[in-house]
């Protein structure tokens, strides 16, 4: 990484593996030395808990696949198995359950913090792009996952989205038929979704290590938006930020675990606990929470092939945002009329959600005549607008607030920063 | 000019009639969640065993086993479930000597034993409950085609979670208890009053938008009338009356009673670890919440001297 390590090995054998491979110095460097702005809030943590979830996902996946059959006709009983009679199968299972859900709520609001202060914008291009890389991985194990319970949902939710493959021009048909292994989601649709659940977390903690590497070179944003300048702009990483993040990640793992123990099927779905059966539909097929947004903008198009485009598109959009979004300032701190826009975006996100679960030809929220379809409808052309539009002429427009000198003159105050680096210069000077 | 645009208007506040009348006809004749002006309210029964430190009443298990058993099990499958489960801690907690004569009363079949010939013998209690048919068809050819389905996760099943559970305490087990009991306690003899009323006002509004509107009525045919299931129209007969059972523990055994053991079994059966799990949980989240206040205690004098 970037060589901020003052590691020194001292014994012997550290001395002997420093040389013929850094790594001590590396993990050293990534976690313990490494020069982080002292005034990061705790919307900072979310990284470090998402990387805790990935951690329990792995887990807590690997014991349940012990025990797991992945085959259509005994794939629903062998979950009940694991709920039933395996010692702490239930825990597990309700942990795994639960945890992916928690999973992706911690890298929901991860991604809205670096929207909110810029966080995507140079140096850190590369580095957000592994994290989109990371999130649409994510939302590929997630769906996987949920097919491998083998009820209900699991083979509705499997059949709906392999269906949206057919609409790609000229191959969808063979992009769908590879997806099933077959003419429909069947028993080969299960063991290639399996052997892929299996494989991508572990793609993912790949491709996490390279994020982190990425965060390296720059080093961390923080609220302000400005690079450190001085040593006196950061502090090290560890002990001030291990302690930090390892507190907010208890405090996470309490909501984790109040949903484990006290109301583990809050996020499911009822319909989940009926095997699967190709021939009774549900009344209502609907995906799991963390899609609802994406499958909200997919029904708002009244285009089955704009639908499909529309809703990967809406997650691609996002992929880009380093280069549409124009503005020279990075936190939405001193970009007044961005923060507004930005809080519009986050409440339409929800909104895309609650329409991604509710019939649309309902009326919203009881208003006669409004149906929730027109109301999504102009929730999706927001969610694009905010991208395509909003973000390149605003960052041209926009008369954003003068930002401060240095981290410590915001945090200290001029007459502060110049006391403590004279402290600061004493207490070298000394040693 | 003024005669257009009456016509305009007319035409389409017809077409907003037949919209709506259409949305409101068609599909089953009535969608379930509707709910209709005058039908009966769904009751929220008080389990022993809701919230963060409900633990169920065993002679209530025990009870609803006996109903099961002697009522449901007639028609219900409930294959999850073995009957060495009856005698588990956070269940009905049968002694395993009771579960072993329980099972008894039944017979599978095994084998191939050493000459390989399948045999029949005494179910023991490392088998799974009996299914009433041999198989769905033949389950559905002893009740007017319709599928009686399997019991063992129908609690969780039918389970709706709302936001109100989040913040209530409850956890989200009551809805498919507490749909399980309002559907069992649900059934009149006669179609009431307000699915009429509700079928005259429909033809109403459907002869006003179009005269050659045809009438729509609500037609029993073989099914039963549930208050409480979606459309209305179940297949499954009235299975429990007053007395339907004897209980052993000497409790009356009134209609709402024998729902309420049937009920509080059956969640039981979907999630059997329900006792250990609020345990856990407790001492888990205790032993977080204290943690984090250590946690921060450390953080904050690490963070003493630095302004931030
Ligand atoms: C005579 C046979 C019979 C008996 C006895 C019987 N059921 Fe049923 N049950 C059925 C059939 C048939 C269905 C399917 C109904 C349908 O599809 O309309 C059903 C459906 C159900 C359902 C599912 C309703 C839904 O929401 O889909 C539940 C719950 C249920 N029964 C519970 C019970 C309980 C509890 C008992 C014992 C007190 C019981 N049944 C006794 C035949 C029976
Ligand atoms: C990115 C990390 C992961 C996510 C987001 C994730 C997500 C999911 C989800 C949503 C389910 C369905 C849970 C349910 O409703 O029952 C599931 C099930 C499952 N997962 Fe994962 N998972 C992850 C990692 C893993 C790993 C690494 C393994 C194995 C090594 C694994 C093995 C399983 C198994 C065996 C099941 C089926 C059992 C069950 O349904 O509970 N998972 N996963």
């Amino acid at each position: 990484m970037s060589g901020h390590s003052t590691y020194v090995p001292k014994s012997d054998a550290g001395k002997w593996l420093e040389e013929r491979l850094p790594i001590i110095s590396l993990m050293h460097s990534a976690a313990v030395s490494m020069p982080n702005p002292r005034n990061l809030n705790y919307w900072w943590v979310f990284g470090g808990i998402a990387m805790f979830m990935l951690i329990v996902q792995i887990v807590t996946g690997i014991i349940l696949a012990m025990h797991y059959t992945p085959h259509a006709d005994m794939a629903f009983n062998s979950v009940e198995h694991i709920m039933r009679d395996v010692n702490w199968g239930w825990m597990l299972r309700y942990t795994h359950a639960n945890g992916a859900s928690m999973f992706f709520i911690a890298v929901y609001i991860h991604i809205l913090r670096g929207m909110y202060y810029g966080s995507y914008k140079a140096p850190r291009e590369v580095l957000w792009l592994l994290g989109m890389l990371i999130y649409l991985l994510m939302m590929a194990t997630g769906f996987m996952g949920y097919v491998l319970p083998w009820g209900q949902m699991s083979f509705w939710g499997a059949t709906v989205i392999t269906n949206f493959f057919e609409v790609v021009p000229f191959i969808g048909d063979d992009i769908r038929t590879l997806l099933w292994g077959g003419f429909a989601v069947d028993n080969p649709t299960l063991n290639r979704f399996f052997s892929l659940h299996y494989l991508l977390p572990f793609v993912i903690l790949g491709v996490v290590v390279l994020h982190i590497w990425a965060l390296h070179v720059p080093g961390s944003n923080n609220p302000l938006g400005i690079e450190p300048k001085t040593k006196q702009d950061t502090m090290s990483f560890h002990p001030y930020f291990t302690m930090k993040d390892l507190y907010a990640i208890v405090l996470f793992a309490i909501v984790l675990f109040y949903f484990v123990f006290f109301n583990p099927n809050f996020m499911g779905h009822p319909d989940n606990y009926i095997p699967a059966n190709s021939l009774v539909t549900p009344a209502h097929i609907v995906p799991e929470w963390y899609y609802l947004p994406f499958y909200a903008i997919l029904r708002s198009i009244p285009d089955k092939l704009g639908g499909v485009v529309g809703m990967f598109g809406a997650i691609l959009i996002m992929f880009v945002v380093p280069w549409l979004d124009t503005s020279k300032v990075r936190s939405a701190k001193f970009r007044p009329a961005y923060r507004i826009f930005f809080w519009i975006f986050v409440f339409n996100g929800i909104l895309l959600g609650y329409f991604g679960q509710v019939s649309t030809t309902d009326d919203f929220l009881g208003i006669h005549g409004v149906t929730n379809l027109l109301v999504s409808r102009i929730s999706t052309i927001y969610y694009f607008g905010f991208f395509i539009v909003i973000l390149p002429v605003l960052g041209l427009i926009e008369k954003t607030k003068p930002l401060p000198n240095s981290i410590s003159e915001a945090v200290l105050g001029v007459e502060g920063a110049a006391e403590e680096a004279a402290l600061l210069a004493a207490a070298e000077a000394k040693a | 000019m003024n005669n257009l645009k009456q016509n305009i208007t007319s035409i389409a506040r017809k077409t907003a009639i037949a919209l709506l009348v259409v949305s409101s006809v068609s599909g089953s004749a009535l969608a379930a969640g509707d709910h209709l002006e005058g039908a009966p309210e769904a009751k929220h029964v008080d389990w022993s065993w809701a919230g963060v430190f409900g633990t169920f009443d065993r002679a209530q298990l025990q009870r609803g086993y006996q109903v099961y058993k002697e009522v449901c099990a007639n028609c219900h499958a409930m294959d999850l479930v073995k009957f060495r489960n009856l005698s588990q801690s956070g269940g009905p907690e049968f002694s395993e000597a009771a579960v072993k004569v329980l099972a008894a009363e039944y017979e599978i079949e095994d084998g191939p034993d050493a000459e390989g010939e399948m045999f029949i013998r005494p179910r023991e209690p490392k088998d799974s409950m009996p299914a009433p048919f041999a198989n769905n068809n033949a389950a559905k050819a002893s009740n007017g085609g319709a599928l009686p389905p399997d019991l063992s996760l129908i609690a969780k099943a039918r389970g709706h979670y709302s936001f109100k559970d989040l913040f209530m305490g409850r956890d989200g087990l009551t809805g498919g208890t507490n749909y399980i009991y309002n559907l069992l306690t649900g059934y009149v003899d006669e179609v009431p009053e307000y699915i009429l009323e509700n079928d005259h006002h429909v033809n109403e509004m459907g002869k006003e938008a179009d005269p050659n509107f045809t009438e729509q009525h609500f037609e029993l045919g073989d099914s039963n009338f549930n208050h409480f299931y979606e459309g209305y129209k179940i297949a499954m007969a009235a299975p429990l009356f007053e007395d339907s059972v004897e209980y052993t523990d000497g409790t009356a055994a009134t209609l709402e009673q024998q729902a309420e053991d049937v009920a509080s079994f059956l969640i039981w059966a979907a999630e059997p670890k329900m006792e250990i799990r609020k345990s856990i949980g407790i001492k888990v989240l205790l032993y977080l919440i204290i943690l984090a206040g250590l946690m921060y205690a450390v953080k904050r004098r690490i963070w003493e001297n630095v302004r931030h």
